[in-house]
């Protein structure tokens, strides 16, 4: 029975794997920026961080989605229009790839900022302070011991937000991005095999999730400060 | 374990340096005037003048909240002054254009919770500031960080993580930490306060030693033996202020003022 369907159902599995992947890259760094803005003394970078923030979940991410893939082209285009001045002008469009990718990766940053921050923020005081009465500067500090220290304590609730991400994909088939759920709409649209179907699928997103869950806990192993 | 070691000059090296970069040695090493520091509206140090001669051993002693350690603080400027200027070596550590992190090298601090970096081994918790401050290729700062590891009598924990050591075996890698930078002066700050009594000793030897040595020291400590012994000069403090000061001799022995009587009735 699933001769036909297989080959079409992976196909979109490996669209929700590339996407997943290219949006929580861009999102750790997204997130690990929006962060260091939001620790830092400068209140015009507290304020920029904390608004995005604010805005990404404060909103459904169906909302953002269909914003940045029907809204932002159409206001392009109309900016397009007016500066063409009667004349032709390319019209401009996202592909469902690039705003998916976009909506992803501003959703994950902002819940990777929070994330980053709870965790440089546990990391204990006199650990940066005795990096500093050495005489090493604020970023060494950040980068060579805040900073490795803050990513081991955040590892679960790292892992937590790649699921959430990752589960989130589905949502982007409403902009006709043709990932894992909208590949078997499409398939089941034909053949109304529903069941198997979106079983299938579901195995599909537990095999990803269940993957990265035994990458954490192998990761978290390795980053154990002790011998034995 | 640490007596085997206690018969050795252990730091030579420091004797060296001091010959080779002191030209013009200046006398003073520290000249603290007219600071003060406030937390909010809190003032935790009101007009304190204080100055640190080269070599010297100056222990703090006072009541909890007296703010010592704040005025250690100050001295490295891991607290900002309110007010007053602090020099340091002839620098002026409290001009804002001042290069903070390179005062900062030669200025060492232990802490009472040992901080030191749980992420990295031993022998990388002493030579990760060297080589980051380009005071040491790798080669030199390992070479240096073994000799310092064998002078605290901890060579064999080269490879261990903090987690794995003892508190005592913790702050002796921390003073080696420290020492890695050859600082002209340091700092403690209650450096045994939250040791475990029996392991009290072992560090209070590695400090003595240093003093020994040479070093200009600033120790805020509860250990009276170890003040009356050790330092060339005893300052107590009390709500800010810099109550009395004299040798030890004096403070302990003879204090003038009814404060210092009444703490070192309650410590003694």
């Amino acid at each position: 029975m699933f001769e036909k369907a297989t080959p079409l159902i992976l196909s979109g599995f490996w669209l929700t794997i590339r996407i997943s992947i290219v949006a929580l890259c861009l999102g750790m760094i997204l997130g690990l920026i929006t962060c260091l803005f939001r620790l830092s003394k400068l209140r015009v970078m507290k304020f920029l961080a904390g608004v995005y923030i604010w805005i990404i979940r404060g909103t459904p991410m169906l909302v953002q989605a269909l914003i940045i893939h029907f809204g932002i082209p159409q206001i392009v285009n109309l900016i397009l229009k007016a500066m063409a001045d009667g004349g032709g002008y390319q019209k401009f469009t996202f592909t469902a790839f690039a705003s998916g990718v976009i909506t992803l990766t501003l959703n994950a940053g902002a819940y990777l900022s929070e994330i980053f921050r709870s965790g440089i923020q546990a990391v204990p005081v006199g650990q940066s302070e005795a990096a500093r009465s050495l005489g090493m500067t604020a970023f060494g500090t950040m980068g060579k011991i805040v900073l490795p220290q803050a990513f081991k304590i955040v590892i679960p609730s790292l892992v937590n937000q790649f699921i959430i991400t990752i589960k989130d994909t589905s949502i982007l088939s409403i902009i006709g991005l043709a990932e894992l759920v909208n590949k078997a709409k499409v398939y089941v649209g034909s053949t109304y095999q529903y069941m198997e179907t979106y079983l299938f699928v579901a195995a599909c997103y537990l095999v990803f999730t269940s993957l990265l869950m035994l990458l954490s806990r192998f990761i978290e192993k390795k980053l154990k400060y002790a011998k034995k | 374990m640490w007596q085997e070691y206690s018969g050795r000059g252990w730091f030579h090296m420091s004797k060296e340096r001091a010959t080779v970069s002191t030209v013009d040695p200046i006398e003073k090493k520290i000249v603290i005037s007219h600071l003060k520091k406030c937390f909010g509206d809190h003032e935790v140090l009101t007009d304190i003048n204080l100055e640190v001669d080269n070599g010297e051993v100056v222990c703090i002693i006072g009541p909890s909240g007296s703010g010592k350690s704040t005025l250690l603080r100050c001295i490295n400027r891991l607290e900002d002054p309110t007010g007053g200027t602090i020099i340091v070596d002839g620098n002026d550590i409290t001009d804002k254009k001042a290069n903070i992190n390179k005062i900062r090298e030669n200025i060492g601090m232990v802490f009472q919770q040992f901080n030191l970096f749980h992420n990295h081994t031993v022998l990388k918790n002493i030579t990760l500031a060297p080589i980051d401050r380009k005071k040491a290729t790798r080669q030199q700062a390992h070479a240096r960080a073994l000799e310092l590891l064998e002078r605290v009598g901890l060579s064999e924990k080269a490879a261990s993580y903090p987690g794995e050591l003892s508190g005592g075996q913790q702050q002796r890698v921390a003073i080696a930490r420290a020492l890695a930078m050859n600082p002209d002066i340091m700092l403690f700050d209650e450096p045994t306060s939250a040791l475990d009594p029996e392991m009290v000793g072992e560090v209070l030897a590695v400090m003595k030693e240093l003093a020994a040595e040479g070093m200009t020291m600033v120790v805020v400590t509860h250990e009276m033996g170890f003040a009356r012994e050790v330092s060339d000069r005893v300052i107590f403090m009390a709500d800010g202020v810099i109550v009395e000061e004299g040798p030890p001799a004096q403070v302990f022995d003879a204090p003038k003022e009814a404060r210092t009587k009444d703490f070192l009735n309650c410590v003694l």
